[in-house]
């Protein structure tokens, strides 16, 4: 017989073989600063509204705005129901809709003004006593880097990161963490002196949950590619994230920051560790954590940067059909900016498995599509009993794995071409999970604010991995820093020459995804 | 697209299947399981809505097998082949075979099966006595059942838990997943007073509640009580706890759930009534038995039963 009484630790409800019973979070609050933000807007606030309708929200759920526009509770609940009319993924109900109305706040001011801290203090414990959020809160940092300290102390000062008793606060950043290792170090003292490092939650919103275990699935659930997944079989890996668009209106924030800070830093070395490192021993928060560390650890650069690392600016021209501007043109960019759109660069892993193994980062905005994948490019057959002529279309076995979007697998292999002439050429065979997966799935902003309310961290990137991450790409910045300038590339296409001049060197050649 | 084939066979139909995924590259190959649907005429088309729906998360070939009512023209198949829009993320073949055709069900899917995938065979409505030795049922790893859909739900649950095989599953179980959710949410938070005894409302014909309540006696150890009220569905359960009840009321008509705290705070929280398809895709999320269901059905469903009763 189970344990039927109800503690801490042991809910007779709840048992492990029970695998559809959902995990709802306890009552709890969440503070989005920034609220006026982009982000807020299209993602942040549809997907609260989106769990609300699922059902999977608290009952007594507190949602408190906290910017500088002179809103006030109404205005904010206005916006939000904007938001979430135009970017929820579920259909709109007034009901649901009028119930998380009731626990929506404001409050307004500037992040060094005490008295605007103190009100959001007193906010706080007003849901506390009318929604009954139970001092439990998460603070949604959906603000520049730049104020993280401000926000932090803020925080600190006015004990909004202070619980008694069994309630939690926590805080939620978003990459970039920092914009090289010392100011990663910085922020990082700054954060883990207010909240403990179980609190601080690091969010990479390129990297959803359902990647990670997906890549996890694929890799340790099968059999068939562990034993070539290593130098012996390997020829090299090339990772890409490549987005079609351009900065936007977000150029504040680019400016000075670029490709490689942006997306390298903390996206690509995320998906390298998820492919080199070795198997972890369960897929515990920390096991995982430190599989990934110890890979990140062994990543080396290139001596000569130079020849082994590119970086472009997109220019201005036609993109399918369409006149954009090149960066020099975007509003706010000041015309000797030198921040790269691009970057490529090629690392070595120091271990036995990728010993002799480069892999191959890129990414870039205003590429000839929106893509993010893995590829996994195979040796050439040792020996081919073909004649020369019969294989002459046959390039190398890979294993793509398709992040989004169209999340899924492709192998590209050799067949022979029908007919009576012996002649093998490269074919592809894909898997795709269903043309709309993400439809009834949870998308990633739910998943990821639901692990917050839950105290679920699993997945996100750790402050060592944050820190391992830029003493990788930190040389490379300074080696930037100091020469040259980011060649141009059209839109549209995929990236500048001397990104191919790069492989060429090596005998090899991007992949077009 | 639909395709009409009458007086044909199963093979043929595979053969179609074949040259149409030639010709258009109509019917993907990525599937990750069979359904089997089994239902009479009259429930055809409610099931392939939902089954189109579900296959948007489960990429699913659905093989509708519905036999025609008794002495309804001569021997033979007819079939219906669906790809594109009228067919969701999936490709849906209706069988409808006439006379004699309508034995040996089994042999009649066979060539259309998904090679290697797993098989899901769903009653949209009355099941068999046994869904395990049915003939569609015995191919499948998975038998989903829909008590609700019955005249007599309780009588059907009742039946169901004799002939119960791991890998059964009723649809009513996963309507009332929500409702389990938010009950042991209650229980994850302090203070963890003990309960006493629980008071379920609503319709007792409904075998969502039946199962809930079942549940909720067995894995707690406590008396429930049934309060019949004339609902479509649940409206309310109360937790007698020693601090106070809490109560959790969702009044017909309505999609929120109100639930009072003894301290005397309320909350609202969103809890409509789960669709068919939610349902389903809820049930093909996992293939292998729901163990937790089948102790639900077959020991404390008969309890619960004794304890009402007496």
């Amino acid at each position: 017989m189970s344990n039927r009484t109800i503690s801490a630790g042991n809910n007779p409800l709840r048992h492990s073989e029970d695998r559809r019973l959902p995990r709802i979070a306890g009552p709890s609050g969440l503070v989005i600063f920034g609220v006026t933000g982009d982000l807020a807007r299209k993602k942040l606030l549809p997907a609260v509204y989106d769990l609300a309708n699922r059902g999977l929200l608290p009952p007594g759920f507190g949602l408190t705005g906290f910017a500088r526009r002179d809103w006030n509770a109404e205005h904010f609940a206005e916006i939000t129901k904007e938001a979430v009319q135009k970017h929820a993924r579920t259909p709109f109900r007034e009901r649901v809709w009028k119930q998380l109305e009731q626990g929506i706040r404001f409050v307004q001011g500037e992040f060094d003004d005490d008295d605007a801290f103190d009100r959001l203090a007193a906010t706080v414990a007003e849901l506390d006593a009318e929604r009954g959020t139970g001092g439990n809160h998460a603070f949604y940092l959906s603000v520049p880097p730049g104020a993280f300290p401000i926000v932090c102390k803020q925080l600190a000062r006015s004990g909004l990161s202070q619980s008694e008793d069994d309630a939690w606060r926590r805080v939620v950043i978003e990459k970039p963490f920092g914009h090289d290792l010392r100011s990663a170090l910085e922020l990082q003292e700054v954060v883990e002196s207010v909240f403990p490092g179980d609190s601080v939650f690091r969010i990479d919103h390129y990297l959803g949950k359902e990647t990670v275990q997906n890549l996890l699935a694929l890799r340790f659930a099968n059999q068939m590619y562990e034993p070539i997944w290593n130098n012996h079989y390997v020829d090299h890996v090339q990772i890409t994230m490549a987005e079609d668009i351009g900065i936007g209106s977000r150029a504040g924030y680019y400016d000075g920051i670029g490709a490689a800070r942006d997306v390298i830093q903390n996206h690509l070395l995320q998906l390298l560790a998820l492919t080199a490192m070795e198997e972890p021993v369960s897929f515990e928060a920390s096991a995982l954590r430190a599989e990934k560390e110890k890979v990140l650890s062994a990543v080396r650069l290139p001596r000569n940067l130079g020849k082994h690392s590119a970086r472009g600016q997109y220019g201005s021209g036609w993109q399918g059909g369409e006149k954009v501007l090149g960066f020099h043109d975007e509003d706010g960019i000041p015309p000797e900016s030198v921040t790269d759109t691009y970057a490529a660069i090629k690392v070595d892993i120091d271990t036995r498995r990728w010993a002799g193994v480069p892999f191959y980062l890129r990414t870039g905005k205003r590429l000839g599509r929106r893509v993010t994948e893995i590829a996994v490019v195979f040796k050439r057959a040792p020996h081919l009993p073909f004649a020369l002529p019969d294989t002459e279309e046959l390039g190398s076995n890979a294993l793509v794995i398709r992040v989004q979007p169209d999340e899924g697998v492709t192998v590209r292999f050799g067949a022979k071409v029908p007919g009576t002439a012996m002649e093998v050429r490269d074919v592809t065979m894909d898997f795709g999970y269903g043309h709309a997966f993400t439809e009834n799935s949870p998308e990633a902003y739910e998943r990821l604010i639901l692990d917050v309310l839950l105290g679920d961290p699993p997945l996100f990137p750790h402050s060592k991995e944050v820190e391992l991450s830029w003493r990788v790409l930190d040389p490379i910045l300074e080696y930037w820093a100091t020469h040259g300038t980011p060649d141009t590339y059209r839109p549209g296409t995929w990236g500048p020459q001397s990104a191919d001049d790069m492989m060429r060197r090596d005998g090899r050649a991007w992949r077009r995804p | 697209m639909i395709i009409t084939l009458n007086s044909t066979t199963s093979s043929q139909i595979a053969a179609r299947l074949v040259r149409l995924r030639e010709e258009g590259g109509a019917v993907a190959l990525g599937r990750v399981l069979t359904l089997i649907v089994s239902t009479p005429p009259e429930h055809v088309e409610r099931a392939v809505d939902a089954a189109n729906d579900a296959s948007r998360e489960h990429p699913c070939r659905v093989l509708v097998v519905s036999p025609s009512a008794d002495g309804d023209g001569d021997d033979g198949l007819d079939a219906e082949i669906r790809v594109g829009g009228d067919a969701g993320a999936s490709e849906v073949i209706v069988l409808r075979p006439r006379g004699e055709a309508r034995t040996e069900l089994d042999s009649l899917v066979m060539p259309l099966l998904l090679p290697d995938a797993p098989i899901v065979t769903w009653w949209p409505a009355t099941p068999p006595a046994s869904p395990s030795t049915d003939q569609l049922g015995a191919m499948a790893q998975r038998r989903i059942t829909d008590a609700l859909e019955c005249p007599a739900p309780g009588d059907v649950l009742a039946g169901l838990g004799e002939g119960y095989r791991p890998g059964d599953t009723d649809l009513a179980w996963a309507r009332v997943t929500l409702w389990r959710g938010l009950i042991a949410a209650a229980l994850d938070e302090p203070p963890f007073t003990p309960l006493t005894a629980v008071t379920v409302r609503g319709n007792t014909q409904h075998p969502s509640l039946l199962l809930l309540a079942a549940w909720l006696r067995q894995s707690l150890g406590i008396p429930v009580n049934l309060e019949h009220d004339d609902a479509p569905a649940i409206t309310g359960v109360t937790l007698h706890r020693a601090n106070g009840d809490v109560v959790m009321e969702r009044p017909v008509d309505s999609t929120i759930l109100r639930i009072s705290e003894p301290s005397g705070v309320s909350h609202r929280v969103s809890l409509p009534l789960r669709t068919l398809s939610d349902s389903l895709i809820e049930d093909l999320r996992r293939l292998d038995p729901d163990d937790v269901y089948g102790k639900v059905l077959t020991k404390a469903l008969p309890a619960l039963r004794e304890a009402t009763s007496a």
